[in-house]
Parts: C-alpha cells; structure tokens; sequence
C-alpha cells in the first residue's frame, strides 16, 4: 500500500485561467456556443434579427420628410425607388403632438417649463449635485402651473402659504396641544385655507399688485406637453400620498386604519377609465351651479388618486420586508414616530419597494393616454384627429410608431434610473 | 457555555453601588391576550448595580427589560425609572427611552447608513447634538469599543462580533445611565463572544448601571453583583453571584444551574 499524502506541502500561487474563457471569442463560447442547443438558438436568433431589420430598416429610411400629403409621399418614393414610410405627416404635425393648441407664441413657457422640470428633478434623482438645489425644487411645484396657465402670480403664492400654515402648525403647536393634535392640524388647516381663504385673497392682491402673465386656458393643453403635465404631477403627488396610505394602513388608530383600506380596495376596485368619466361628467354635478372645475385638474386629481391607491401597497410591501428590530431600536433610541419613518423604516422600505413604485410611475405615465376618452387631446387624442384628416387618409403605422417611441423613451429612461438607484443604495455586500 | 476566557482581573474600584435608586419596579403584572406572561414583579436596581438576569426560554427574561423602556406595555404596577413613572404620557416614554440604552440580541442595527451615522443618528435628532459634537462623540465611543476604523463601513461588511460592539456603542452615544442587554451574545459565533464580553465588562468597571440577560456564567461571577432567577414570569431566586452558582436554594435554579452549567 503507498502512502497517501493529504497535506499540501507547498502553497500553489495564483494561477491564469484557462485559455479562452476571457475576451470576445470567450464570451462568445461561454453565452452564444455553449452547447449544441444553445448554437442552433443563437443562430435561428440571429436569422430572424436579420430578416426583421431587412423588413423594416428600407421601410423606415424613407425620404418622404418633406411631403405634404399621402399621395405626395407616393410620388416621392416611386420616383426613389426605396422607402415606405410616410414621414411628412409627423413632421407637420410634430409641434402639434408636443404643444396640442398652445398658442405657438408661448411655446417658450412650456419649453421653460419642462427645462426647470429638469432643474427641480435632477438633486432629487441624484445625490451628488450641491443641496443647495433643492430649494428650488421645492418652489418648482407652484412655478410649475403658474407658468403653464399663467394668471396673476399671487395664486401659486397662497397656494404655497397653505403648506408654510401646515409647517408652522407642526412645528408650534406640538408644545401647546401635544403630538397627535398637532399632526391632525397640520392637515386641517392648510386644507381650510385652501378652501375658504385662496380665492379672495388673490384677487385681493392682484388688485394691489397685478403680477400676471397671459392666461392659458386648459383646452389649449394637448400632446405629449398634456401627458407630461398629467403623469408628472401624478407621480410626484402619488409617492407622499401612498406613504401616508401605507402608514395609515399600518395605523393603530382605528378610524385611520379602516380609512385608508377604505380608500385603497375602493380605489383598487375601481377602473381608472371609470373614474375619469366620473371627472370628466359626474363631479359637475355634484359641484354648486356656477363654479368652474379645471378639466385637466379633475384629471389629474383622479389619476393622481389612482396611482396613490397602488403605490399605497407597493410600499405596504416594503414596510412589511422589514423586520421588527428596525422598529424597536429606533423606538429604544427615543426617536419618535415621524422620526423613525423618515430616518429608519421610510429609507429601507422605499429602497425595498423601488421596482414596484417605479413600475407604478411607468403604468401611471402610459395610463395617461385614456385621457383621449374623454375628450383631452393628448397624443393619442389628437392622432384620432389626424386619421381623419383627408390629406393623409390611410396613414396608421407611422402616427402610432411615432407616439410608441416617444412613450418608450420616457419608460425606459424611468426604468434604467430605477436600476442605477438599485445599484446606488445596494450597502450590503454578501 | 463558553467560560470567560483567561479570568481576568477586574478593576472594581469604580463598580460601588450607590444608595440611589436607578430603578423601582412594584408589584407590575403583564399579560400578552390572557397569557399572564409577567407575574407580581418587585425588583429595585441601585445606580452602579449590575444584575444578570437568567432562567429559561420563555420565562419572561425579555419581555421584562423590554418593559422597562417601554417596548412592552405593562397593565398592572408601578416601574419608575430615573425618578420617572412609565406611564401612557408620551413625553415621559421618549425621555426615558434617551435615558436607557438597550441592546439587542440581533444587533438591530441600521443597515442603510454607515458604522458613524448609526452612533450620530440619535444624538443628532433627539438630543439636538450639533453634527460636529455627536460625530467626535461617536468616534470615541467607537474607538473604546475597538473599531473606529470600521466607522465609515456598512453594517452589512461587519462580523457579528464588531456589528454588537457598534449596538452597544450606539447606544452609549445617547449617554445613558441604565444600559439593558437581551442575550447581547447568543447569536454570535464562540470566538466572538468574547469581545463583546470584554466590552461589556469595561463599561461594568466604569459604573455603568446594567440589567443583562445572559446565560454567560463566567460574565455574571465577574461584574455582576446580582444574579436574579426568572421561570414562569416570575423572579424566583435572586442572590449574589457565588451564592447563587455555589448554593441555589430553588428546584428549578438547580436543575437549569445543572443543565447551563454542564458536568
Ligand atoms: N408579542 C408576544 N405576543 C404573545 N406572546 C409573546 C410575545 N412575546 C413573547 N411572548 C411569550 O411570552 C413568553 C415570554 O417571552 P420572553 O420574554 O421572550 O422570554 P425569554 O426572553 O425569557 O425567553 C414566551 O412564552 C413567549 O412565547
Ligand atoms: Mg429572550
């Protein structure tokens, strides 16, 4: 019998690996040739991608940018000999499907409009930018609709005056009435300024110090400006409103509790066409005679509605991944409750919850095309008006092409930040 | 049971036990549903005291300290804790809860912000300490935990051993004067407990007044000055270390005596 050694006598040093198993020939074994199967697929891949690019690529590389009518178009691509795609239209109606009718002379407000939208989001979206940014991000949200309506400037200030009542109630009263009562006003009343005082009280200003820009009404509102108006709005609104959901969900108070599910299943139970209908028709009639509702405000404030209801349980989701400890020694460390949401549970349950909430942010941004039911003019709205149209009769492909790519530039950009975010805040490394 | 490893000699000239009651607990019962889990508790810690609470799973040991800061409601009896009685007012809760550092058997530490804004955290929102301060005052207690060069890691990247050091020195970042510790070392690994331990038994040799739950014998025969034996909700038997591992009077002491302390 030899004698068999288990000991390792000499350390062995680092070694290369194998031979081709880096660089392109490697990755290409390793992903496309691994085995027999895996070849075949990978070519019957590469075939059909080939015959989809030989289908379309001569359809779409069309010269036909400068014509003014379908039969135009016709002209110019049997004269070619190549092309397919009737460009013309989208190019004469491109202002049209970005501005709907805003008056072609304020197109500038909307453009500022959106470049500050830019401005406001970027500290939020990332870290790295100065702190100092946010400021105005939090004056961007009354900016915002001032500059797309216009009207005197002192409607968004009272707007804003509400949230500093809100603030100053937390912040003052909690000593005189104590913690709970002092929350409950910091609600109520902001909602009663709004309600009683932010009509007159412009109109009182205005009258001293008329600060206003020309008025645009909300019928003029179309296109992807429309869209983005809508889905912006909902989405930033939705996020605070689904955290306190998922907290009043969460609730020991039992008329908080049985409030918010209320709200959540009958939201959730409900189709968001049904609901705009209900904005669109039923909320006149419920309003006093004479009062004028914005349409695009019902709009938003039922998608608005809509998209909370969702991000409610998304979050629930990530409340309940976290586990009691995290609780207990924020509560041990005497923080209280706002404190420990937003320092301890808010951070980790939001990151938990971030495909969900962005998936959400995505469908409520593509749900704003229903808004064509009734009547707004978003893109989709307004395609319907160019079907019609005789000169370009006939016309389908293009018109919903060029309204899918621009829809999926904005969902992929959302949906490619949401896995930089991942990536961001990914601190445990197992 | 792990010994304590290398008997070390104590400094005990600091460990004197005052005649000031750091907490006074009376007659206090608590039931979870009708589960009456803690039975007629009467138990008084001095300031300075160290006491080692042990007894069998489920004998109430952590409902118990989780009582005292209020992680736990009680229904019947007192407990007044620095002078204060725990009672339903929110504000005597949140300022005892800053009095009392509590650290758990899981760690229970914060794993989106780094080893320094674990420690920062509280003083800087609840004490209103400036960012400055409660950063100095975080590096010193991490360094007398041993890890100040860990402070701008995550808690993920630590072993257990230096994730419960960084508990503990959390909590002494609040400065409080009663430190509570539920089975500080039951989830860790043998060759890590022993620096928690160490640890624990510097803060003893400063005065710190400590209720600990622990089923480390060797801890309790060093620091502690009170060995209290918990079954079925109630405190059964409490007596100074040696009389207690030498000379249990209690059936049930002996039996878990036997059992922990092996052959
Ligand atoms: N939240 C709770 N609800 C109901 N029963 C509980 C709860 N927490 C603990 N218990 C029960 O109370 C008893 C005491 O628990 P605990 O104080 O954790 O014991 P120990 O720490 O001594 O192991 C156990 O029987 C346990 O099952
Ligand atoms: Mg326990």
């Amino acid at each position: 019998m030899t004698e068999t050694h288990f000991v390792r006598t000499q350390m062995i040093e680092e070694q290369e690996p194998p031979g081709a198993t880096t660089g392109a020939v490697g990755w290409m074994r390793e992903n496309l040739f691994s085995s027999p199967l895996n070849a075949i697929l990978s070519l019957l891949s590469l075939a059909f991608i080939y015959w989809l690019l030989a289908q379309a690529l001569p359809w779409l590389i069309s010269p036909t940018w400068q014509a003014n009518s379908l039969t135009e178009c016709r002209e110019i691509i049997a004269e070619a000999g190549y092309g397919g795609a009737c460009w013309g239209l989208i190019r004469e109606r491109f202002l049209q499907f970005i501005f709907g009718f805003y008056p072609p002379h304020l197109y500038w407000r909307v453009v500022l409009d959106f470049a500050l939208l830019a401005v406001a989001l970027a500290p939020i979206l990332f870290t790295g930018l100065p702190r100092k940014m946010l400021y105005f991000s939090a004056v961007y949200p009354f900016l915002m609709p001032w500059l797309l309506w216009g009207g005197t400037i002192w409607t968004p200030v009272m707007a804003a005056v509400g949230f500093v009542i809100g603030y100053l109630a937390q912040r003052f009263l909690k000593p005189v009435v104590g913690d709970l009562a002092a929350t409950i006003l910091a609600f109520v009343l902001p909602v009663v300024w709004w309600i009683f005082l932010a009509g007159p009280v412009p109109n009182a200003f205005a009258s001293i110090l008329p600060l206003a820009i020309e008025t645009v009404e909300s019928r003029a509102f179309g296109g992807y400006m429309l869209s983005i108006t809508i889905g912006v709005v909902a989405i930033a609104l939705s996020l605070p409103i689904g955290i306190l959901l998922a907290l009043g969900r969460q609730s020991d108070l039992l008329i908080v509790r049985s409030l918010s599910v209320g709200f959540i299943e009958f939201i959730r139970g409900v189709p968001l066409i049904t609901l705009l209908f209900v904005a669109s028709t039923l909320l006149n009639i419920f309003m006093p005679p004479g009062t004028d509702f914005d349409i695009i405000l019902r709009v938003i404030i039922m998608v608005t509605l809509f998209a909370s209801a969702y991000m409610a349980e998304v979050i629930r989701g990530g409340l309940a991944a976290l586990p009691r400890g995290q609780y207990e020694a924020a509560d041990a460390l005497g923080l209280d409750f706002w404190m420990a949401q937003r320092l301890i549970i808010m951070p980790q349950a939001l990151k938990i919850s971030i495909p969900g909430i962005v998936s959400t942010f995505i469908g409520v941004f593509k749900d704003t095309t229903l808004v064509s039911i009734i009547g707004l003019l978003d893109p989709l709205g307004l395609s319907r008006a160019i079907l019609a149209d005789s000169n370009w009769n006939g016309i389908v492909w293009e018109i919903y092409g060029f309204i899918a790519v621009m829809f999926f530039i904005f969902c992929f950009s959302m949906s490619r930040y949401s896995m930089y975010l991942e990536r961001k805040l990914r601190t445990e490394h197992r | 049971m792990s010994e304590m490893p290398a008997e070390r000699t104590v400094d005990r000239s600091h460990m004197q036990v005052s005649d000031e009651i750091a907490i006074q607990i009376t007659h206090m019962n608590k039931w979870y549903g009708t589960f009456h889990v803690l039975r007629d508790i009467n138990l008084t810690v001095h300031r300075g005291e160290r006491i080692v609470i042990a007894g069998p799973s489920g004998s109430g040991k952590s409902t118990l300290i989780r009582c005292i800061n209020r992680l736990e409601e009680h229904q019947s009896g007192e407990i007044i804790v620095d002078g204060t009685e725990l009672s339903s007012d929110l504000k005597n809760i949140d300022k005892i809860r800053s009095e009392v550092g509590m650290v758990f058997q899981h760690f229970n530490l914060f794993p989106h912000l780094t080893i320094l804004e674990n420690c920062t955290l509280a003083p800087i929102w609840v004490r209103k300490v400036p960012r400055k301060q409660a950063t100095e005052t975080a590096m010193h207690f991490l360094e007398k935990v041993k890890i100040p060069e860990q402070a701008n890691k995550y808690p993920g990247q630590l072993s257990g051993g230096q994730q419960q050091r960084v508990a503990i020195a959390r909590s002494l970042c609040m400065m409080p004067r009663i430190m509570l510790f539920d089975e500080p070392t039951s989830a860790l690994d043998p060759e890590m407990i022993k620096e928690v331990l160490d640890t624990m038994v510097e803060l003893a040799e400063e005065g710190m007044t400590m209720l600990c739950v622990t089923h480390e014998m060797g801890f309790a025969r060093q620091v502690a000055n009170r060995v209290i034996f918990m079954d079925q909700g109630q405190i059964v038997e409490q007596n100074e270390p040696e009389a207690f591992f030498n000379n249990p009077q209690h059936e049930r002491t002996k039996l878990f005596l036997s059992q922990i302390l092996g052959h």
